[in-house]
């Protein structure tokens, strides 16, 4: 009985195992079964590189919303990116143990609010500030990119501050022994030392802002056309399934899923080059 | 011209606090204005009514009834699935092609944006499998996004287990199965359960997976098949379609205050487990 009992357990484990990572097979079955015909039937070209998208006339082009995803996400880590690395150096070497306290458990906080509400906030309070002292419409690239710099900080400091904390002890006293000051030692012994960490939290930031539907829905403007400044509102990728996939049917909707795809595909290759950095740590 | 060591101490430090105080107050910043202007809409009946005329008036009991179903049938999927591809990643191989490859996965799978599970999850439960736009097709679609998050807390709170918790185990002529049934699990249960509540939080705050699987209806759900709309997919249709401001602060508080709350019960298990540490 003992024997049966520990030779179950060790299947079922296994089999649990292969079913979770059968999700990831699943998804892509199902997200490439409803896009792939629709992009040989219009024509891989005339998809990604079409620069309209007017399913009510036939055109399927997106080429406009990946400019936006594009320039959305730079904006998002132009802005968030820095901030992020100074949190987390502050995190792991400057500040004091009572700040820090406060500081986990609020950038925690910072990760479960819901994205509607990160939107919804940008709607009532940096897209009028935008229309007041920049002009335009106010929804568009620079409050997306701002709310999605905001959305990411927690992402990417939580990885860099724990690729930080892993360096070995030696490496700073070392630096410090030798008569640098604290900031010497951060800038040119402790950073260095934790680059391939640091990279692959800024690829997974990247990777939210990517990704994120609902709060830029609210505030990105959503025209599907290409824009001329920063202020001009924009449709990325994301939004453009979360707009339309309600009420899309037919070729439509296949196109969302094909749409779906590219994003899949953007998802994939910044998550495995990610992966490769973390790999790549020595500690 | 190089400037002194102390002089870019200085500014390198002041910079870096101010990046960091810059965080705080805007976090700060959103909390204070959804609350104050959302917590005076919050009352008994607000809580405890369905909405009426498209969430208008009324309260928004269905919707709050809808993220716990939701929630729960995903937690209750997730769960065992997590635990134990955790289990046979900590305890049962060493690193091998394999191994790799189920960590691979999980990382994709997180990842992965929720509207993209938002089409899988209308393309496989919702058509293909014809379990229609309901609780059920939600909690599903939240089931594989929530997934990763919880293989990754429990095997750190498995691995986090001392060695020495096993050898005893061992030792005293246990199987591998008594060994984490008796021994290993007691002591990584906190740990595990602080990445559930945490997934929980993932649940209660997603808003594009749900509404392409649960549907938007809001009649009270009558059943597991039933369709439903969320909390979060309620205070987006009525701030974005401008149906009711007060009831969008209202609904957006509430939201806080259940992510607030279910953070803290996250961390009180971090501390339990921290303080059975030492």
């Amino acid at each position: 009985m003992r024997k049966f009992k520990e030779n179950l357990s060790g299947r079922i484990f296994f089999i649990l195992a292969l079913s979770s990572i059968s999700a990831l097979a699943l998804i892509t079955v199902f997200i490439f079964i409803k896009g792939v015909p629709f992009i040989a039937e219009v024509g891989l070209f005339n998809f990604l590189f079409g620069s309209s998208w007017a399913p009510d006339h036939g055109e399927y082009g997106i080429l406009p919303m990946i400019a936006g995803t594009f320039i959305v996400t730079f904006g998002a880590a132009l802005i968030g990116i820095p901030i992020a690395l100074c949190c987390a150096v502050f995190l792991a070497e400057i500040a004091p143990a009572w700040l820090r306290n406060l500081f986990r458990p609020a950038i925690q906080l910072l990760a479960g609010i819901p994205s509607v509400v990160y939107g919804f906030w940008g709607l009532v309070f940096i897209v009028p500030f935008i229309m007041n002292h920049f002009g335009g419409p106010g929804v568009g690239i620079l409050a997306a990119s701002i709310i999605l710099g905001i959305m990411i900080l927690p992402t990417v400091i939580s990885i860099s501050e724990v690729s930080i904390l892993a360096l070995p002890r030696q490496y700073k006293e070392g630096a410090l022994a030798l008569g640098l000051t604290h900031w010497q030692t951060i800038r040119s012994v402790i950073l260095p030392s934790a680059k391939s960490g640091i990279v692959a939290a800024v690829i997974l930031g990247i990777g939210r802002a990517v990704g994120e539907t609902m709060a830029v829905i609210m505030i990105v403007g959503n025209a599907p056309a290409m824009p001329r400044s920063i202020l001009d509102p924009v449709r990325t990728l994301t939004t453009n399934i979360g707009l339309e996939m309600n009420y899309a049917s037919g070729l439509h909707e296949k196109a969302l899923f094909a749409t779906g795809i590219v994003l899949f595909i953007i998802i994939m290759i910044l998550n495995a080059s990610a992966q490769y950095f973390t790999r790549k740590r020595s500690f | 011209m190089r400037m002194k060591p102390q002089t870019s101490e200085k500014i390198a430090k002041t910079l870096i606090w101010t990046a960091a105080l810059s965080v705080l107050v805007v976090l700060v910043a959103i909390l204070v204005y959804i609350l104050l202007k959302g917590l005076p809409h919050i009352s008994w009946s607000f809580l405890t009514e369905i909405p009426r005329s498209m969430g208008r008036e009324g309260g928004i009991a269905s919707t709050i009834v809808g993220t716990l179903l939701v929630s729960f049938v995903a937690i209750i999927i997730a769960v065992p699935f997590g635990i134990g591809t955790a289990f046979y990643l900590a305890e049962y191989t060493r690193e091998t092609m394999v191994t790799r490859f189920i960590r691979f996965s999980a990382e994709s799978l997180a990842a992965i944006p929720s509207i993209v599970y938002g089409l899988f999850g209308l393309s496989f439960f919702v058509i293909s499998l014809h379990i229609g736009l309901s609780i059920l097709a939600g909690g599903l679609t939240l089931a594989f996004m929530i997934l990763p998050t919880i293989i990754r807390t429990s095997e750190e709170a498995i691995l986090a287990v001392p060695q020495s918790y096993r050898e005893t185990s061992f030792s005293l002529g246990g199987t591998k199965w008594q060994t984490i049934r008796k021994s290993v699990l007691p002591s990584a249960i906190q740990g595990i359960a602080n990445g559930i509540i945490l997934s929980l939080g993932r649940c209660v705050a997603e808003t594009a997976a749900v509404f392409l699987t649960a549907g938007m209806t809001l009649h009270m759900a009558t059943s597991i098949l039933a369709p439903t709309r969320t909390m979060a997919v309620h205070f987006y249709l009525l701030a974005m379609e401008g149906i009711s401001m007060d009831n969008a602060y209202g609904t957006a508080a509430l939201l806080i205050i259940l992510v607030f709350i279910i953070n803290v019960g996250a961390n009180a298990f971090v501390n339990k487990a921290m303080a059975k540490g030492k």
